[in-house]
């Protein structure tokens, strides 16, 4: 059974604050619940179908009773940033098979000015051989940034050029953290945080979150709303769970074709990528594995334009999670809006790419040590 | 804690009847891993299972403590028990009987190093039960 079609995301809705002090992390979710819901034309009643990461309370379950859910269906997927795009997935299937018709998907984070303190390690059974070495998500990404220099001449300015590239786009973006427009020199003159990643080649932390409403076709044609159909979805965890895991490469590799093929579409038929960029090199490694450019040449890849809206593949045009917003280090939901967006033409005009049928939404969840891939192949109805 | 030659800080690792052995051996001087005695896969992290075969029959052996520099960074931003570091280098060392394991490279000039590197393991007492195994570079 395949997913093509048997869905479509009705609504869609990014949290304009970069910066909730007063917000209580369920009121964000709230928030985002209703803002998707009336870009749907719906309302709570309407929802049957709940999904969230489950971090808040117990589980899924603390939020259906906040938000007065009545659901028949409840998905608890967490994957970390990546976890939004497998609930579009979960939600197109459980559609498709009949288990729901209007599903939820909700997110809610609440990190600004939260001293980040030693990871939690009694109940996870990686930790302890990690965190005592001083392990941060910044230092994994670098040493995935200098091995993949090492093996492929990859260079410092190369991972700019992503910075440089998400900068040209957040400067038309009202709600972007970060709007001013940099150059590849401000980025390797920023300061260091783990060689060679420097401060803008990391994401912005951001308080906020989002929400997805995903429904039936026949909900759908109720709607009055521009329609975008979830084509294909698919999952791959890397880990070292088999042996040593390289590090230049992302679960890109195994879930892209197979979310493509579900979509029955080719990658040189998209005509605009969400992908994730927690880290510049992040983008670059993923490039390469969704197929944009060839492994290894990243770097000439994204140093050439390619991102750019008359690049080869446009890419975050709201800015990503370098510039725009990468509520609770957890990227993978505005991902999808902004995707959304695109198909929709309601991006910001200036960034908005002509005609644009077919996208994919890439999220990278965890860190490199270990994984979760999901790719999203979301199309215009008419795609 | 605080090891008195790297200043880094040695805290104290979360121990379970499963991971004891591991932490008990560094604590000894020794670098033991669990290998698998069905499939002879060396298991890293150190578990009490062989995701390779499956198999739950898994035994512990003394490994060299020497091998080779995957990759490295100086991280300057730390968090927790390493917040006020100035910096210090994490790094992926691939040691030789085959395990890929997250560690601090000590005792060297970070401009110094290089991927590929031979390093040999050296270790950090961290309170009563346990040692940090930590690499230098090799003579
Ligand atoms: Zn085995």
């Amino acid at each position: 059974m395949s997913i093509r079609g048997k869905a479509h995301i009705a609504g869609v809705y990014e949290h304009p604050a970069r910066d909730l002090p007063d917000h209580s992390v369920q009121q964000i979710h709230a928030e985002c619940a209703i803002g998707a819901l009336a870009d749907a034309g719906l309302s709570v009643r309407d929802v049957d179908g709940f999904f969230s990461t489950g971090q808040l309370g117990f589980g899924g379950v603390s939020l259906t009773e906040y938000l007065g859910l009545n659901p028949s269906y409840i998905d608890g997927t967490f994957t970390g940033g990546s976890s939004y795009l497998a609930h579009v997935g979960h939600a197109a299937a459980a559609i498709a098979a009949g288990k729901c018709r209007v599903a939820l998907i909700t997110q809610g984070a609440k990190v600004r000015g939260v001293i980040r303190g030693a990871k939690h390690t009694a109940d996870t059974p990686e930790f302890p051989f990690e965190t005592v070495y001083g392990e941060t998500n910044a230092g994994i990404y670098a040493l995935a940034a200098r091995r993949h220099m090492h093996e492929f001449g990859t260079t410092a300015e190369q991972l700019a050029a992503v910075k440089v590239a998400a900068s040209e786009y957040a400067q038309f973006n009202p709600h972007a953290l970060l709007r001013k427009r940099v150059t590849v020199e401000d980025v390797v003159n920023s300061p260091m945080i783990a060689d060679p990643l420097h401060r803008l080649d990391c994401c912005v932390v951001t308080d906020g979150g989002g929400a997805i409403v995903v429904v039936s076709p026949e909900i759908a044609r109720s709607l009055n709303r521009p329609l975008v159909s979830v084509l294909g979805h698919a999952e791959a965890i890397k880990h070292s769970g088999l042996g040593p895991n390289d590090l230049t490469s992302t679960g890109a590799t195994a879930s892209a074709p197979r979310a493509l093929a579900e979509a029955g579409v080719a990658l040189s038929d998209i005509d605009y990528a969400s992908i994730y960029d927690s880290f510049t090199i992040t983008v670059i490694m993923t490039l390469e594995d969704l197929g944009f450019c060839k492994k290894g040449q990243g770097g000439a890849f994204v140093a050439s334009g390619a991102l750019g809206l008359d690049g080869v593949i446009p890419v975050n045009t709201d800015g990503g999670g370098l510039c725009n917003n990468h509520p609770g280090y957890q990227g993978g939901l505005v991902k999808i809006v902004e995707a959304v967006r695109q198909l929709r033409g309601e991006a910001t005009p200036q960034t908005q790419v002509r005609d644009c049928k077919l996208a994919i939404a890439h999220g990278t969840g965890g860190g490199m040590l270990r994984q979760a891939s999901v790719s999203l192949v979301l199309g215009r109805s008419d795609a | 804690m605080v090891d008195i030659k790297t200043r880094l800080p040695t805290p104290e690792p979360f121990i379970s009847p499963e991971t004891r052995p591991f932490w008990t051996a560094a604590k000894q001087g020794r670098l033991d891993l669990p290998f698998c005695k069905s499939c002879n896969h060396p298991i890293w992290y150190p578990k009490a299972f062989c995701g390779a075969c499956g198999s739950l029959d898994v035994e512990w052996r003394q490994v060299s403590g020497e091998g080779k520099i995957y990759s490295y960074t100086q991280v300057h931003r730390g968090e927790g028990p390493y917040r006020d570091v100035e910096n210090y280098v994490l790094a992926l060392v691939d040691i030789d009987e085959g395990a890929r394991v997250l560690t601090n490279i000590v005792d060297a000039d970070p401009a110094s190093l290089t991927i590929g590197q031979r390093v040999r393991v050296v270790f950090h007492e961290a309170g009563d039960a346990a040692a940090l195994p930590r690499f230098v570079p090799a003579k």
